[in-house]
């Protein structure tokens, strides 16, 4: 059976959502359910059709025997004739977890075979009739609009440029190839209007920030108190695929393709954008190539189908690496401030305080947190984002009397939703705080956390990866463990990791590159309460450390006057191979419920606080901002016009 | 060029830069970047041999790399794997040529981007599919 995207569907309501590391907990019952009708229905049809008793039937890997008379038939083969004519009830019984043949059982992915021969298709691998590249030339500031093009009639007889045409976020070039838009983007000569956060930088959004964060309550007089703060600057969620998106909009309709993650929503966007009916547009869901929360939103489709509206032709519509990072949508600054108080071997108070740029949810969050969201106060703008934080944020530990809050500052930048959205940053600052509560309770950071732990699930991820990554052996001087953990989506995963911080270590030399410490270790041990493919989970958690990885120590963003510095993978800084672990252990703890929690994010936070506490104990530091080498900028900014830097072209002189 | 006029979509893009590496491909049996190489610096008898022409091109054969890939389970989103398919294959014989199995400082110059993070599985998949190049 082949299980393929749908297409956006309206009457699918809030169910067409991926996100929130819900789609194996919102599927498995519903998928479940259709399988057992499915399969009933087709013994039945078999029955019917030998004239036996369905209980006289067996199957076997789909297909079906009856042992009588010898007699076998497919799925396959019974399919058409299986379908129901008419909606009905039914009810079917699903089997006992103790029958399960698959479910619990590694399997591999089914798109393994297209993705290593090259045949998987992304939305730029498809050939859509008359659909020419097309890429937008963008202003040197965030949400800047074009005031005036001076040379469009010349770009326009470039060779291969079909079309030049000014839109909301820029000047538009489509042409026979990338390259040629490439050319043509960088020739065209655009004066801009401002942007919508032009005065701003790393250093007054973060004053905006600290001005904003609410007060801490508990005051420090009659007990002992740890106060910390901590600043977590813009990180980008670009994946390695860019924004990118096919449209062909007629007079009467609208047809796109795109990698989407809330494709109803899009749709009605795209509808009302046009003034046609949602049932005009037909908006195809193709496989992304990476998302980590950018695809929740249609970026790039709005702009394709914008352009191709204007143009009258079909496009495809590409972001440059550079728009990419510059333009696409960023995990806002946040300054994270947290007073713990201790007395008697217990911890009194633990307060948090996490104060962001907002964030764009506006794409809706299906159907779980918004039903429960309307049971939640309503407050203002921060509506949504209250609402995330607070079902999302909890402290694993018995702290006496604990708050976290969040407060936003509304600054317009492009953001969003990124891999464990408030997460990472909450959850390290709270590990990293802990480590100083256990020092200066004088125990060891994991038997404090052991003591304090609120149940017995939490508790059994701590000793599994305390015993098999063998917590406290002898390190030499500048190596340390490090210990993170996280509960979120019913999961709860403990990263241990050690870390290298030693000078031949932190000063190696990589071209265009930034190194320091290196994370040599990990040791990963995760309970979903039910795994259902422990191999693709054990590749979530590797994935998540990777991500803690780039976040504690070499990725983020700076913002300069109104827009980020990065503008390509050697600027921002993800993991890559020579910071990337040589050891790794992911251990799947056994089932222990009767539903499977979350996991496509879980990792992120834990390993994030997990590399940020190593970090400290290696150096005796505790880094106050993440990624440690924020400070030093590590390349040297291309410029922001033209907006897209020139193609290399000693390729050659790489090559091995 | 590749993907545009000649129609191979294998080798994806991901910078245009020479940075990311998901376009990687062979010249000559070497791991290049056509992103970052007009076709005025291409010979006409240079063999340019993207991550389609990798399987064995009479039985359909996969290269013992791409067999190494399915048997770790290395993709996620997959976007990357032909580029570092083959740049682990020219690492792999880069190495050999040198003298030596391919190393944890060999691996340390792979400078191929994986924003799903897989980089553990690539390096277990790429000794596997070595011991078998
Ligand atoms: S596309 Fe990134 S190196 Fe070629
Ligand atoms: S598998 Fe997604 S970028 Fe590598």
């Amino acid at each position: 059976m082949h299980v393929t995207l749908a297409d956006a569907r309206p009457e699918l309501l809030l169910n067409q959502l991926t996100g929130g590391s819900n789609s194996v907990r919102s599927l498995y019952t519903p998928v479940r359910t259709a399988a057992a009708i499915a399969k009933s229905r087709l013994l039945q049809t078999a029955a019917t059709k030998w004239g036996v008793p369905t209980s006289s039937l067996t199957v076997k890997a789909g297909v079906i025997h009856h042992a009588q008379t010898g007699r076998t038939a497919s799925y396959g083969s019974l399919a058409v004739a299986a379908r129901s004519k008419k909606v009905e009830q039914v009810a079917v019984h699903l089997k006992d977890a103790s029958e399960f043949k698959v479910v619990g059982t590694p399997q591999k992915r089914i798109d393994a075979l297209a993705a290593v021969t090259g045949k998987k298709q992304f939305t730029m691998d498809l050939d859509v009739p008359n659909a020419l590249p097309t890429m937008v030339c963008r202003p040197p500031t965030i949400k800047g609009t074009v005031k005036s093009v001076q040379n469009l009639a010349q770009v326009k007889a470039m060779p291969g440029v079909t079309d030049v045409v000014t839109i909301s976020t820029g000047v538009a070039v489509r042409a026979q190839t990338f390259g040629q838009c490439i050319d043509a983007v960088r020739a065209l000569q655009v004066t801009w209007n401002g942007g919508s956060v032009d005065k701003e930088s790393d250093a007054t959004v973060l004053a905006k920030l600290k001005a904003a964060s609410l007060p801490l309550i508990v005051p420090p007089l009659l007990t002992k108190y740890i106060d910390a703060e901590f600043v977590f600057p813009f990180a980008s969620n670009t994946a390695l695929e860019t924004n990118c998106a096919i449209a062909d909009v007629r007079a009467d309709s609208a047809e796109v393709w795109a990698g989407l993650k809330s494709p109803i929503d899009v749709q009605e966007e795209i509808a009302t954008s046009l003034g046609m009916p949602v049932t005009a547009v037909k908006v195809h869901v193709i496989t992304g190539g990476g998302s980590f929360g950018r695809k929740l939103f249609g970026d790039a489709a709005y702009e394709a189908v914008e352009v191709s509206h204007k143009i009258g032709k079909p496009v495809k519509l590409m972001w440059h690496r550079t728009d990419d990072i510059r333009h696409g949508r960023a995990h806002p600054m946040c300054y994270a401030k947290i007073r713990a108080t201790y007395a008697a071997g217990n911890v009194v108070t633990y307060e948090q305080r996490h104060t962001s740029v907002f964030t764009d949810f506006t794409h809706g969050l299906g159907e779980a947190l918004t039903a429960t969201a309307s049971k939640l106060p309503v407050g203002g703008l921060g509506f949504f984002s209250e609402t995330v934080f607070s079902l999302s944020q909890s402290v694993p530990y018995n702290f006496g009397v604990t708050t976290q809050l969040l407060n936003e500052v509304q600054l317009d930048f492009h953001t969003g939703s990124m891999r464990n959205v408030y997460s990472p940053n909450v959850t390290c600052a709270r590990e990293l705080v802990v480590d100083q509560l256990a020092a200066k309770m004088g125990k060891d950071p994991m038997a404090f956390r052991r003591s304090f732990m609120k149940n017995d699930r939490f508790r059994a991820v701590l000793d599994k990866v305390a015993q098999a990554g063998d917590w406290g052996k002898a390190m030499p001087a500048g190596m340390a463990q490090g210990i993170g953990f996280h509960a979120e989506y019913k999961s709860c995963v403990a990263v241990l990791v050690e870390i290298d911080c030693r000078p031949a270590t932190v000063n190696r030399k990589v071209r265009d590159g930034v190194t320091g410490p290196r994370i040599t270790k990990a040791t990963i041990a995760v309970d979903v309460g039910l795994p259902i493919n422990p191999l693709g989970l054990q590749a979530q958690m590797i994935s998540a450390l990777s991500d803690g990885i780039g976040l504690g120590l070499t990725q983020s963003i700076h913002i300069k006057d109104g827009l980020p510095l990065e503008g390509s993978w050697d600027h921002y800084f993800y993991t890559r191979q020579w910071n990337a672990p040589t050891d790794v252990q992911v251990f799947v703890m056994p089932a222990n419920s009767a539903d499977p929690g979350g996991a496509g994010e879980l990792g992120v936070a834990a390993s994030l606080a997990a590399v940020a506490c190593g970090y400290a104990r290696a150096t005796k530091t505790m880094p106050t901002t993440l990624p440690i080498n924020h400070g030093t900028l590590g390349f040297e900014p291309l410029p922001r016009t033209p907006s897209i830097p020139d193609s290399p072209t000693d390729g050659l002189d790489y090559a091995f | 060029m590749l993907r545009d006029l000649v129609g191979l979509k294998g080798p994806k893009y991901g910078c245009g830069l020479d940075v990311c590496k998901s376009c990687t491909s062979h010249i000559n049996g070497k791991a290049f970047n056509p992103c970052s190489v007009p076709v005025s610096k291409i010979k006409a008898t240079d063999e340019i041999t993207t991550i389609e022409g990798l399987a064995n091109k009479e039985t359909g054969e996969l290269h013992p790399m791409q067999q190494a890939w399915l048997d770790y389970d290395v993709a996620e989103c997959g976007y990357c794997q032909p580029g570092q398919i083959m740049a682990a294959i020219a690492k792999v014989k880069q190495a050999r040529a040198n003298g030596h199995e391919i190393s944890d400082t060999d691996f340390d110059e792979l400078r191929n981007i994986c924003r799903c993070g897989t980089y553990f599985r690539i390096r277990e998949a790429v000794r596997a599919g070595a011991a078998k190049m």
